[in-house]
């Protein structure tokens, strides 16, 4: 109803922006388990599914991703595009569907902000968070736990070919 | 070439860091419960190249599971690529099987994404992929270089690994392709096998691109190729496999060759192909996937100019 919004990768990083400082008075209703959770759990489903299709995987990564949720990809890739792509650029499982990766990858380049955490590793997911809402997880820091054997890798940086794609050089 | 100050695992790494030009081959495996069936598929091909990778289940269709093609390669002495996939195993199960694979001599291995389930014969079944294989390289890394698992608990010996990955440069997004390989080097890749090399000059403008980055520097990359077996299968493989692209101009080769001769022709293709990439900086070696015409991978590496293969030191020392 409201995919069309994603092409406008820019303006949602904007709101992304805001989501995130908007969202920081409503903290102490924001608890895991609490009262108010199926509520926050309904908005997000709502907002979230609406725009982006999202699937609730309880750790979101949308802003790294291109504002392109990596979860809508068959294979739940999370670090990037498999070798499947068809040269159309559909994708392999789906091929009437756009590669969510190619799409990503594309809106990321102008997302002047967030577009260069496109390259950042991502860890694997947290599999107990699924249907969980991302914005509780978010505030109590508990999408960023690690596996311990993981240590901090979120943002290993890796260099662009072409720096000037993000308006930077 | 210096990728790390550690010794070598495995005999592909040595003769990859002393600066030969490898040779790998794919080993499709049996679908059979006798083992003799593996060896017969390994002897063909054990002379002629410096590793064979175990198929995992390729294209998602059911065979003899590769941990257990690996196991019984090392017992035969051979130089086994161990290849991992995302698709039908989770995170615990993968990373069992790969200590289990590590305690019957395995050192190489292939972390990979993995085909789709819908790419096989049963389409019906669950798909995986609790990993990805850039989550499945660093957590093999781990399991090496931390003597960790994922969780943080202790292996008391850990496996000595020669970690690989696959790279794709002939599909979208192609300006991403050459920063997907820097991911994977970042994430432990220290080889790289890519998919069939076809499309020659979109290779040689990725490998530009992976030179600008110096990563030809940071992994070996070896080059996929394979005979096409005819026309017929040559629009197959482009249309049915995923990932494959093959120019017209190929194609249309094999299709005005006169059908007995389009599997020599196919041949010839590959071993022009093995030239010409040869010829490119930045190439460490190939790796050939003959599906299903493995007896082709000897005349293909003899008459590309690629024999005798070294010997690794451990090997020479055995002679004395």
């Amino acid at each position: 109803m409201f995919r069309w919004l994603q092409n406008f990768p820019h303006f949602l990083e904007v709101v992304y922006n805001l989501f995130e400082v908007g969202l920081s008075p409503l903290k102490r209703w924001f608890n895991p388990g609490g009262k108010a959770e199926p509520l926050v759990i309904a908005a997000e489903k709502l907002g979230k599914g609406a725009v982006f299709n999202c699937k609730m995987c309880g750790q979101c990564i949308l802003h790294s991703t291109g504002m392109t949720c990596p979860m809508t990809c068959p294979k739940h890739l999370r670090n990037g595009p498999c070798g499947g792509v068809r040269q159309n650029g559909k994708c392999e499982v789906k091929p009437d569907m756009n590669c969510v990766w190619v799409e990503a990858y594309e809106r990321s380049l102008k997302m002047p902000k967030y577009g260069r955490q496109f390259a950042s590793l991502q860890p694997p997911m947290n599999n107990q968070l699924e249907g969980s809402s991302s914005w509780i997880n978010m505030f109590h820091g508990i999408d960023i736990k690690l596996p311990q054997g993981w240590s901090s890798t979120r943002d290993i940086p890796v260099k662009f070919v072409k720096e000037d794609h993000y308006g930077n050089k | 070439m210096v990728i790390n100050n550690n010794s070598p695992c495995s005999k592909l790494e040595e003769i990859l860091r002393a600066g030969h030009f490898a040779v790998t081959a794919e080993l499709n495996p049996p679908d059979s419960a006798d083992s003799e069936d593996v060896y017969k598929a390994a002897e063909i091909l054990a002379n002629v190249c410096d590793g064979i990778n175990a198929v995992d289940a390729s294209g998602a269709n059911c065979h003899i599971s590769s941990v257990a093609m690996c196991a019984l390669l090392t017992r035969a002495g051979y130089e086994p690529v161990y290849q991992v996939t995302c698709r039908d195993r989770n995170r615990i199960a993968i990373q069992g099987d790969m200590l289990g694979a590590a305690a019957m001599g395995v050192l190489n291995v292939l972390c990979l994404t993995g085909d789709d389930v819908t790419a096989g014969d049963q389409p019906e079944a669950k798909r995986v992929f609790d990993f990805d294989s850039i989550q499945l390289l660093r957590t093999a890394r781990t399991m090496r270089d931390e003597a960790t698992f994922l969780s943080g608990r202790k292996i008391t010996s850990p496996p000595c690994f020669f970690l690989g990955a696959a790279a794709n440069p002939f599909v979208p997004p192609y300006d991403w392709r050459p920063q997907r390989l820097a991911k994977k080097i970042a994430a432990g890749a220290q080889f790289i096998q890519t998919q069939y090399c076809f499309d020659l000059p979109r290779f040689k403008e990725y490998m530009t691109q992976v030179r600008d980055l110096g990563l030809d520097k940071q992994a070996f990359i070896l080059a996929g190729v394979g005979p096409l077996k005819s026309a017929g299968a040559a629009e197959f493989m482009r249309t049915k496999v995923p990932g494959v692209v093959i120019p017209d101009q190929y194609v249309d080769r094999l299709k005005k060759t006169p059908k007995e001769k389009q599997q020599e022709e196919g041949k010839k293709i590959c071993i022009e192909l093995i030239e010409q990439i040869r010829e490119i900086d930045g190439i460490a070696g190939i790796h050939i996937m003959a599906y299903r015409q493995e007896e082709l991978v000897a005349e293909i590496v003899e008459q590309a100019g690629l024999m005798p293969r070294p010997t690794s030191n451990n090997q020479n020392k055995e002679q004395e």
